[in-house]
């Protein structure tokens, strides 16, 4: 049997088990925390910065935070929440995220980040930098116009044997996702779904059926993000 | 209470923006109750007549005589406001911020399929014209804005709201549907 360690999130306690991260902690408990390029079912990274959170007056990521007993988390303050703010703003002006005319607007959780925290412009200057998109797989686009290196494809998306489809490419402001191109070739039908559902923007876009739900049905047309974790 | 005073135009825009307004539907009778037009293309007033409380702009800038009239606003309106995508980030316009400006120009006039009628194969460069810009910028970027409405169009719902409270002083609450990037 596990052990139960009780932790402490802007003042409500919560019950949860050891080795257990924040994130998780507080998702089950009906508190939303939000992450972006943490992936339930692959290793965390924290390398994206949304679920940041304060404890003992230090900012930490909660993905990769391991929940201990007596823990006072701060989380919805307005000093954390702008921070998060200015992280979806710094994502929208460092890449070229035009929303209305993206096949994943309406199911984008960067977008539905912006929608939650209000953002009605970003208080950074635009970058639009010349990046370049990727259509030699049969099933996929890959747009680095709109990745925002998450990871989450690379750490998901594999072959039988384990190898990876997606993988990073060059270092620091010239870093990029591809996708290999001999096996973006043999991808499944399956497996290109899966990357576009994986992935968190519109980066990784499966062919020929783009716009599929209308307006007004989409994932977060009516809802925020988070509120189904909410209670 | 005396009438504010509005004026409106469309940048590098679409129109569709304008056209949202219209979706207030039947609020439009109370709209003009509350404010009256001035420079702007609902009345086609061409210049400005007096000053401006509320100056909205749809669309970027995407040449000299966006930046121009940019600035009039600007200089005759005490509020401005960004209305729509175009206007916050460039929008659609702004897809040909990543190709050089000749190539554009040479897609759209000499190369690309539907230019059968330019033989001659010239670029227009009448001094008549504005001159294309780098490429296009926000409106915030190129003076101060004072507010921010986005949409693809903005919701008809959050021009009004946004209006109402402006004009009237309210709070402004404004529900989660309202605000949409497309």
């Amino acid at each position: 049997m596990t052990n139960k360690i009780k932790i402490k999130i802007d003042g409500k306690e919560i019950i949860t088990d050891q080795g257990k991260t924040i994130v998780e902690a507080a998702h089950e408990n009906g508190i939303f925390i939000p992450t972006l390029c943490n992936f339930a079912g692959a290793l965390p990274k924290g390398c994206c910065r949304m679920c940041t959170i304060k404890i003992n007056n230090r900012f930490m990521t909660s993905c990769t935070t391991p929940a201990a007993h007596g823990m006072e988390v701060e989380n919805n303050t307005i000093e954390i929440n702008d921070f998060r703010k200015g992280i979806i703003e710094l994502l929208f002006v460092s890449g070229n995220h035009f929303c209305p005319s993206c096949e994943k607007s309406g199911n984008c959780e960067l977008q539905a980040l912006a929608y939650r925290y209000q953002m009605m412009v970003p208080r950074f200057p635009y970058d639009f930098p010349i990046k370049s998109v990727d259509g030699s797989s049969p099933y996929i686009i890959k747009d680095q116009n709109r990745c925002i290196l998450c990871k989450r494809c690379i750490k998901t998306i594999k072959d039988e044997h384990g190898r990876h489809y997606f993988a990073f490419k060059e270092r620091g402001h010239k870093l990029e996702v591809l996708l290999d191109e001999k096996m973006g070739k043999e991808i499944s039908s399956a497996l290109a779904k899966k990357a576009m559902e994986n992935c968190p923007v519109g980066s990784i876009i499966y062919k020929e059926i783009g716009f599929e739900v209308p307006i007004g049905q989409r994932k977060y047309d009516h809802k925020p993000i988070g509120s189904e974790i909410e209670n | 209470m005396e009438k504010k005073i509005i004026a409106t135009t469309s940048l590098a825009g679409c129109f569709g923006c304008h056209m949202s307004v219209l979706d207030i539907d039947e609020r439009i009778l109370d709209l003009i109750e509350l404010v009256e037009f001035n420079k702007s293309p609902v009345d086609d007033i061409k210049t400005f007549t007096k000053p401006v409380d509320i100056g909205i702009i749809e669309g970027g800038c995407c040449n000299s005589e966006n930046v121009e009239v940019l600035r009039s606003f600007r200089k005759n309106c005490k509020i401005l406001i960004s209305l729509g995508e175009c206007a916050i980030m460039g929008g659609l316009p702004a897809l040909r911020n990543g190709i050089p400006i000749e190539e554009c120009l040479n897609e759209a006039y000499i190369n690309g399929p539907t230019v059968g009628l330019n033989t001659q194969h010239i670029l227009p460069n009448d001094d008549e014209l504005p001159m294309l810009l780098d490429k296009v910028y926000p409106c915030h970027e190129i003076v101060k804005i004072d507010y921010y409405l986005p949409g693809c169009p903005p919701r008809a719902d959050l021009i009004w709201d946004a209006l109402v409270a402006l004009i009237t002083g309210s709070k402004l609450d404004l529900p989660y549907e309202v605000i949409k990037f497309d």
